[in-house]
This record gives C-alpha cells, sequence and structure tokens, in this order.
C-alpha cells in the first residue's frame, strides 16, 4: 500500500478527479479539479496551496552541521545566515550533480534541507569521512509535513495566521505559530511566484490545514496537484529532477550526468576564485570552469508563436495550446543548410496559459546559448515530424516584481 | 542385431543444456540425437504430478538468466515459453518482524526504511552498482572464454582483448567487480547496511547452491551470478516458468523436434566411441550403439571425462583438474503439497507474499550457524530455507485451494559424517517442516505430502555428481576460463569430434542454456573448412 503524506485526510475528500499517483511512494493527487488550467491560475491569480510532503527532510543539528553542509553541499551555505535559505546543489567528487534541494538555516545550529531522493546515509558518511563528531543528521521526513501556499495573494493568506510572514524577504526563514502549533515559514517556492513554505509537525497538520482553509476563503486558496505546481516551475525556470537532470549516482554513463554549469547554475560558483571552500566536486567544478569542457547548457526556450501555428495550420488542423505540459524529450536541430543537425533536446515542454506562447526548458550546444540564439524544435504534427523556429531566452520565462517584493501588513 | 544407427551429432543427456545444444546443431542441419536416461528430459529442471493435481517442480524451480539469444535463435515463444514474474521477496525476521519486498521500489524503499531508512537509501545504490557490473560482464558471459593457457595468437589476442576491455570499465563498476571476487557477501554489506535482516535478504543469493557462507569468501561472487539475468530486461530479476522448469525445458524438447531433431528416452549411455583420438558414437547401457561424427556431453564434468570415456586416454593435467574440481552438493529440496496457504501472523490470508521467494533466513549469524552444521558434517539443524509457493502464481500447479510449495534448503552437505542420507532423509523433511512451523504456525497441519530430495537423490535421480546443483560450484577457480579446467573451457575435449555442453562448462550453472548455445557455436564453427 502507498503511504500516505499527514495532510491525506484532509485533501483526500478535495480530490474531485480520483485520480491518485505516487511520488516517492506517497500518494498524491495529480490535480484535483479537472480543470487543470484552473488549478494553474490559483498560483498566478489567487492563492494556491499545495502538500508537497513526499519530498525527504533532513535536520543538521551541532557544532559540526555547519562544516558538514559546508563540505557537501556546492554552493556556499556560508552565505545562508539564520534566517535564510538558500536553494543549492551537492556534487560527487567529479562534479556531477547528485540532486539539489533547498537549505533552510533555521538558528546557529541547526539546519533544514529537503531533497527529491533519499540522502541520509549520504550525509552521515561524509560526517564520519570529516570525522565531526558533533552533528547529528536526522530523517525527518516523517515527523513533517509541508504545505506550500504560493500565488499573488499567499501573503494576505498567511498573515491571518502568523506575524513571521510578512518581513519575511524572498527566502528568508522564520519560528511562527500558525493555529497554536510550531511552524517554520520560509518566503520560497517551486512556482517563481510570491509565496511561502510551512514545515509543520505531523501532529499538527490537521490544524493548520484547516486554519489556513479558513484563512483563504475570502483569498480563494485552492488545493492545487503536482501537474499544475509542474507547470508554474517551468514559467519558473526551475529544473526538475527526473525530468530535467538525474541524479548522477543512478547514472549508467556520463552522458546521464550533468554538471551544475551544465545545467545553468554557474551562477552558485560566481565567487570560487575567492573562497577557499573545500566542498565535494569543487576541483572537478574548477577544471570544467577554467578549461570550458561544459558539454552544454540548460537554457529557456521560447517557441515562436507564429511558426508554431505555421507547422499546424499547414497540416490543416488547430494547434495544441491547452494544457500541454511534457516531460518527454523533445529534439532540437541547428538552422543549417544541413537538414535535422541535431543540437539538443528539450527536457520539459509547456504552452503557457499565462504568456501566450509554448516555452521550454532546453539543452545546447554552446555556442547556441546566446540569449536570441535561432534552432529548430521538433514537434509532431499528426504523427509527422516538423520543427518549429525557436528563440534562447534568458530563464525565468515569468518573474513578477512580487516574487521578491517587501510585503507590509493589511493593518499597518 | 540391427546396423548402429547413424547420426550428425548425438547429444548425452537431455538437460536443458542437451536441448538447447541438440536444437542449435538441429537447426544449422545436423541429423540429431538427444539421448536421455531417465523417462523424460529436462535433466534437473523437470515438474512432476506426484500426487493427483499437485505438480511439484523436483529440483529446480526458478529462471532468470536464460540467455535472450536463445529465446529469439530457437523461436521459444512459439513452443510455449511463458515466463511468470517473481514479483515478491518475503523475508520473515525474529519476534514477527519481517521484510517484503515486492515491484514497486519507492514502496520497497519505505519497506526497508521501516528497518533502517539508512539501508533503504543503501538498498537503491546497491542495486544500481550491481546492475551495472552485471551489464559489463555480460559480453563475456555470452561468448566462447579465452583460453589462458595456449600461446595460439588468437588466443593470446582473446586473452588481451579481456584484459583491456576489464582495464577499460568505468573505475567504480571495476572496483565493486573486484569486491565481488574478493570478498564475502557479508564483507560486501556490511559497506552498506545496518539491519540483520536486511543483510541476510542479500546474503542469500550469495550462499544458493554453494558450500560457502555469507562469511565465505566465495559467497561474493556466487551472489554476482545469481544477480546476472534479468526478468524482462529488469536485473536480477527472476521469473517462473508456465508449469515450472519442467515447463521449460518441454518447450526446449518441442524446439528440438521443430527443428528436425531426436529425443529418446530410457535411453543410457554407457560410454563414448572413440578411435584413434577421434569421436565415433555411443555405446547404450541396453548393449546398442549409435555412430556420429559429433558426440557432445551434456553431463557434469566428473561424467564427461571420468565416466563416459577412460581418463587413461586424456592428459594427465585434465584429469587432475577434474579429480580436483569440487562439486560437495549442499542443498536440497523439500516440497509440499500443501491444503492452504501458509500463515504468517499479521499477514494472513496474503497469497501475494508467496508469490516469489520466501526466504528463512533472520540474520547473517543464523546464516552462518546453518553453515557452521555443513562443515561439521551434519545437515543445518535450523536451515536456510528458499521457499515458493507456485501455486499462487500458476493455478495449474494444484487443485483449486490447495497449493504446492517448492522449499530449497541449506546445508545438506552430500557427505554426511556421521550418517547417510537414506537414514536422515525424514530426519531432514522433519527438521525443515518444523522451521516452516516456527515462521507460519499451523503449518504442519496444512501438509498433505511431502517429497525430500536429498544430494544423493539428485546425484542418483539427475546425475548431477555429489548432487551439485550447479554442476560444479560457482567459485572463481571453476570459472570462465577454467571451467571446467584451464586449457579446457572451450566446449572442446582431448578427443576429437567430443564435445562438452552441460553447466560444467562455462558460463555455468542455473537455467541458463549458455553452455548448450555456446557449444553449438563451437561444434559449428569446427566443421566450417578451414
Amino acid at each position: 500500500m502507498p503511504r500516505t503524506t499527514p495532510f491525506h485526510d484532509q485533501v483526500e475528500p478535495l480530490n474531485q478527479t480520483g485520480v491518485w499517483k505516487h511520488w516517492s511512494g506517497y500518494l498524491v493527487a495529480p490535480q484535483y479539479q479537472y480543470s487543470l488550467t484552473s488549478e494553474y491560475y490559483a498560483i498566478r491569480n489567487a492563492a494556491a496551496v499545495l502538500d508537497t510532503s513526499p519530498l525527504f527532510k533532513y535536520r543538521f543539528t551541532g557544532s559540526g552541521a555547519r562544516p558538514l553542509l559546508e563540505r557537501v553541499l556546492a554552493r556556499d551555505v556560508g552565505a545562508c545566515a539564520v534566517g535564510r535559505a538558500q536553494y543549492t546543489c551537492w556534487c560527487d567528487e567529479r562534479g556531477y550533480v547528485l540532486q539539489d534541494g533547498v537549505v533552510v538555516h533555521v538558528s546557529e545550529k541547526e539546519y533544514l534541507l529537503t531533497a527529491a531522493e533519499p540522502a541520509l546515509r549520504y550525509f552521515r558518511n561524509e560526517a564520519r569521512r570529516l570525522g565531526l563528531t558533533d552533528v547529528e543528521v536526522e530523517d525527518v521526513s516523517d515527523a513533517f509535513g509541508i504545505l506550500a501556499i504560493q500565488g499573488p495573494h499567499a501573503h494576505a493568506v498567511l498573515e491571518q495566521l502568523t506575524d513571521v510572514a510578512t518581513p519575511l524577504r524572498y527566502f528568508g526563514v522564520a519560528r511562527g505559530i500558525v493555529a497554536g502549533c510550531d511552524v517554520v515559514v520560509s518566503r520560497t517556492g517551486y512556482t517563481g511566484d510570491l509565496g511561502y513554505e510551512l514545515w509543520i509537525r505531523s501532529e499538527d497538520a490537521g490544524r493548520v490545514w484547516d486554519a489556513l482553509m479558513v484563512a483563504g476563503v475570502g483569498h480563494n486558496l485552492t488545493p492545487i496537484g503536482t501537474t499544475a505546481l509542474k507547470m508554474a516551475r517551468v514559467e519558473a525556470g526551475l529544473l526538475l529532477m527526473g525530468a530535467d537532470f538525474h541524479n548522477a549516482r543512478f547514472a549508467w554513463v556520463d552522458e546521464e550526468r550533468e554538471t551544475p554549469s551544465e545545467l545553468g547554475w554557474g551562477w552558485m560558483f560566481r565567487k570560487l576564485d575567492d573562497d577557499g571552500r573545500d566542498f565535494i566536486g569543487r576541483s572537478a567544478i574548477e577544471a570544467e570552469v577554467r578549461d570550458r569542457t561544459s558539454r552544454w547548457n540548460t537554457v529557456g526556450l521560447a517557441v515562436d508563436w507564429h511558426d508554431y501555428e505555421r507547422v499546424y495550420s499547414e497540416a490543416g488542423v488547430l494547434a495544441p495550446h491547452h494544457e500541454v505540459y511534457s516531460e518527454s524529450t523533445m529534439s532540437i536541430y541547428r538552422r543549417s543548410d544541413t537538414p535535422w543537425e541535431y543540437a539538443g533536446y528539450a527536457s520539459s515542454f509547456l504552452t503557457s496559459s499565462l504568456l501566450r506562447r509554448p516555452v521550454a526548458i532546453a539543452k545546447l550546444p554552446l555556442d547556441l546559448t546566446t540569449p536570441g540564439s535561432e534552432v529548430d524544435l521538433e514537434v509532431s504534427v499528426i504523427r509527422q515530424p516538423k520543427t518549429v523556429l525557436s528563440r534562447v531566452e534568458r530563464l525565468p520565462f515569468f518573474d513578477p516584481p512580487r516574487k521578491t517584493a517587501l510585503m507590509t501588513g493589511s493593518e499597518g | 542385431m540391427a546396423a548402429p544407427e547413424q547420426y550428425d551429432a548425438i547429444v548425452i543427456g537431455g538437460g536443458h543444456n542437451g536441448l538447447v545444444n541438440a536444437a542449435y546443431l538441429a537447426k544449422a542441419g545436423l541429423k540429431t540425437v538427444v539421448l536421455e536416461r531417465r523417462h523424460l528430459v529436462g535433466g534437473a529442471a523437470i515438474t512432476e504430478e506426484l500426487v493427483p493435481g499437485f505438480n511439484f517442480t523436483t529440483f529446480s524451480y526458478a529462471l532468470s538468466l536464460v540467455r535472450p539469444d536463445i529465446v529469439q535463435d530457437l523461436d521459444l515463444v512459439r513452443h510455449g515459453m511463458m515466463v511468470l514474474p517473481l514479483t515478491s521477496t518475503f523475508q520473515p525476521g525474529y519476534n514477527g518482524d519481517f521484510l517484503h519486498l515486492g515491484a514497486d521500489s519507492w514502496a520497497n524503499y519505505h519497506e526497508i526504511a521501516r528497518h533502517s531508512p539508512a539501508d533503504a537509501e543503501a538498498s537503491r545504490e546497491l542495486g544500481h552498482i550491481v546492475s551495472r557490473v552485471a551489464r559489463a560482464l555480460k559480453p563475456w558471459f555470452d561468448r566462447i572464454p579465452p583460453n589462458c593457457v595456449s600461446s595460439d595468437p588468437v588466443e593470446v589476442a582473446a586473452m588481451a582483448e579481456l584484459h583491456a576491455y576489464m582495464d577499460g570499465l568505468d573505475p567504480e563498476v571495476r572496483d565493486m567487480l573486484q569486491r565481488f571476487s574478493d570478498c564475502s557477501a557479508a564483507e560486501i554489506l556490511d559497506d552498506y547496511f545496518e539491519h540483520d535482516l536486511v543483510k541476510a535478504m542479500y546474503a542469500t543469493s550469495g550462499i544458493i547452491g554453494s558450500r560457502a557462507g555469507p562469511r565465505s569468501k566465495e559467497s561474493g561472487l556466487v551472489w554476482l551470478f545469481h544477480k546476472m539475468g534479468d526478468y524482462d530486461g529488469v536485473p536480477g530479476q527472476w521469473g517462473f516458468h508456465k508449469g515450472g522448469n519442467g515447463g521449460f525445458t518441454q518447450v526446449l524438447a518441442r524446439a528440438v523436434e521443430a527443428f528436425g531433431g531426436t529425443i529418446r528416452t530410457n535411453a543410457g549411455v554407457a560410454g563414448v566411441l572413440y578411435d584413434g583420438g577421434r569421436a565415433a558414437g555411443v555405446e547404450l547401457e541396453d548393449g546398442g550403439a549409435m555412430h556420429a561424427d559429433v558426440v557432445v556431453s551434456a553431463l557434469d564434468p566428473r561424467q564427461t571425462f571420468m565416466r563416459m570415456v577412460d581418463p587413461d586416454d586424456l592428459p594427465g593435467d585434465l584429469v587432475g583438474h577434474i579429480r580436483d574440481f569440487k562439486f560437495q552438493g549442499t542443498a536440497s529440496k523439500v516440497n509440499f503439497a500443501l491444503s492452504e496457504l501458509p500463515r504468517f501472523p499479521g499477514l494472513e490470508g496474503r497469497a501475494d507474499v508467496f508469490r516469489g521467494f520466501t526466504n528463512i533466513a533472520p540474520s547473517i549469524d543464523y546464516l552462518e550457524e546453518a553453515f557452521a552444521d555443513c562443515r561439521e558434517g551434519r545437515f543445518s539443524r535450523r536451515p536456510f530455507l528458499d521457499c515458493c509457493v507456485q501455486s499462487t502464481l500458476d493455478p495449474d500447479m494444484a487443485p483449486p485451494g490447495k497449493h504446492v510449495m517448492s522449499c530449497f534448503a541449506m546445508y545438506t552437505p552430500y557427505q554426511l559424517a556421521d550418517s547417510d542420507w537414506e537414514t536422515e532423509r525424514d530426519n531432514l523433511g522433519n527438521t525443515v517442516q518444523q522451521t516452516l512451523e516456527d515462521f507460519f504456525p499451523g503449518f504442519g497441519d496444512s501438509v498433505i505430502h511431502r517429497e525430500v530430495v536429498t544430494p544423493l537423490d539428485i546425484e542418483k535421480v539427475v546425475g548431477l555428481s555429489e548432487g551439485n546443483i550447479f554442476a560444479g560450484e560457482l567459485f572463481a577457480s571453476q570459472l570462465f576460463c577454467n571451467r571446467p579446467a584451464p586449457g579446457w573451457n572451450q566446449y572442446r575435449t582431448p578427443i576429437d569430434g567430443y564435445y562438452q555442453c552441460g553447466s560444467g562448462t562455462h558460463p555455468g550453472g542455473c537455467v541458463m542454456g549458455g553452455p548448450g548455445m555456446l557449444a553449438a557455436q563451437q561444434i559449428l564453427g569446427d566443421r566450417q573448412p578451414a
């Protein structure tokens, strides 16, 4: 039997579709309503609440917590002060990405970390290898549930329940009390919108959920499933493990592995020349930057609307624009005199309702990654392969000011 | 007396490798006959209706390593091949604890995490690296191994190719392969796991059919060997042939006949006829003879070299290697007809629990203690059991509502120190039944019939020396270039036209067919004009 999240009793009656899927062995709703687009617009128009409890969650405590994370995480966790969160990744010795996640610096000697796949043993082994004695790494996956409250009204919902959300800057973190329950609130999310995530003790899940529902009534707070979330994350330019990259640990060959730079995360290492950090994969990453050995980069790809219309129109059919979200590989070709000259591929594709055009996350050789570079994306038109003009575009595709704007309390 | 029948090729022994070999030879146009001593073909892969309506897999009971080429080349699906997935691994522990793994990797993660989250994580990593190692070795599984003692430039080049291939492997894969070669299963498991029940579950693959405990050095390679196969391309997974492994050998028999081959049962061979170092045919136990330029022994190495021919006619070093070849069977089968499913407290009525392997192996120490008895020359007082209630998979195995349960039992040494197997047969049966009773209360009351198959039975009935189920231990000293002897690992023998194709040749034991296929390649290659 699949496991259920701490919120299952609350969300189970809300799923109008009767469809459930497994996420790391937990039962979750891919969508709650028949209209996926309605769910999607809860994120962009009102407020959406999503149960992301199936993420693996780890807690690092003790004076060894920071040295351990500094060694393991590729991004400089030293720059993540108490009360801050940080999007990060960790790599193997060869500089290939194992996982990404968000690290939360709760207090001086306590960090929380989310991960898509298990990593407890990995972190514990590294602590042992480093000889760190005063660090405890705990798997708190079952101890906490996580709710993401995302969308332009997310703050308006949350401020009714706690005062700690309002002062939070983007990636800020605070402890707070919601419905009498201790929670950790972070101004983070996977939607590229204004939003918060709440770490809630599993035994408090029902109380916090119910309080949120009451607070959300006037704001169209809508439970959303994983598909709407994944649609939004493409617009936000956020990569999905399992779609846009894979854990290097489970690869068979290096062609399946990717470095942070190849994933477009070179910005995590801008200060590498100045810091003496000794993290796993550093020498490989340095060599990659120095010798320019990156095989590709991960970029945004904006599909030319007119050309997309054309290929379908010429075939006598309507171009699909409604709720097309795909994690299947789509080949990309150079626009040259040689037909079908392979260049790369799109790993995620979305016909964005808000942006009114198809967008994709793509892997392209370095000579094609400059914004504005033109390539051909392969689509299937009545089972025939066709190519559509597309242009490299800086990620994210959608980046509203409210995502990072300072909030002011409605009463203050 | 009629003149001896004339064939192009005679295959001695109708086990699965003999059948595979004969099918390939017949397909190539050779007039081929398979001679089987018993009344049915299949060797150790047979299914017998010992009680009306109850079909027993008397000996061999699961499939994984059948070479995929054989399925295609011999058109086995057309002849009825159907392998059902063995989706479950059920590992009872002490005090009601258990591990129950199934077909979903995340569900399995959580099941192991219930015992140890770190072990659940390690299990994913170990599974991946084992699959990578197995994949790296596969090309060498499916080709005739080089002759490591020959100075023939072709063989020297093949050895160089092998070394270059190994050197070219991903270092992580190469290191893990080295660990499998050098270390016991328990040593490797200690690198990955902390929970004893999890370790014991993995360790069982390292001891199956072998005179080795989980802490014996040999158990690393035995483990890897059992992960070399796949089910529908999923590495390391096992399946159950419709009707048992006897169903599979019947498929092979149909393939032989479809290609024009002949199968003779009740046709025991007394010896190979040869003259001036050239094979000429066989002499039958009934006094008759058959002639052929190609004679293939699908028997084990001891039978092939010491019984079918006069060892005095063979080179001394070969005879020495065969004399030293370790058989030392340590496994028995106890098969049950049951009136109902075994009941595990808390999981009563769950048929899915039994649709795969049920391992009675609650800890590494349990397995080591079982092995300690073996070293003392007695069967394990608390045996390791690998069970499958096959009627939960295939309803045709037993009458409706009734069940057959196959129990592979270890350790049961061929050589008992203070007794003999005729004396101990029922004692072994009682010990196995009592062990099952301990984990499945009420088990004894459900037993309708019990069949005890000792190593001596395996030797007498199937012909496998000392009852070794692999036709010789799967130890490094007896694999690849050394199987069955250095210099004689390419299916030929010192007698021209006399070949070997049993599980005692590369790639080895289990229902695999690789030896039969590769021997056919060698035989057909030798017939090509130079």
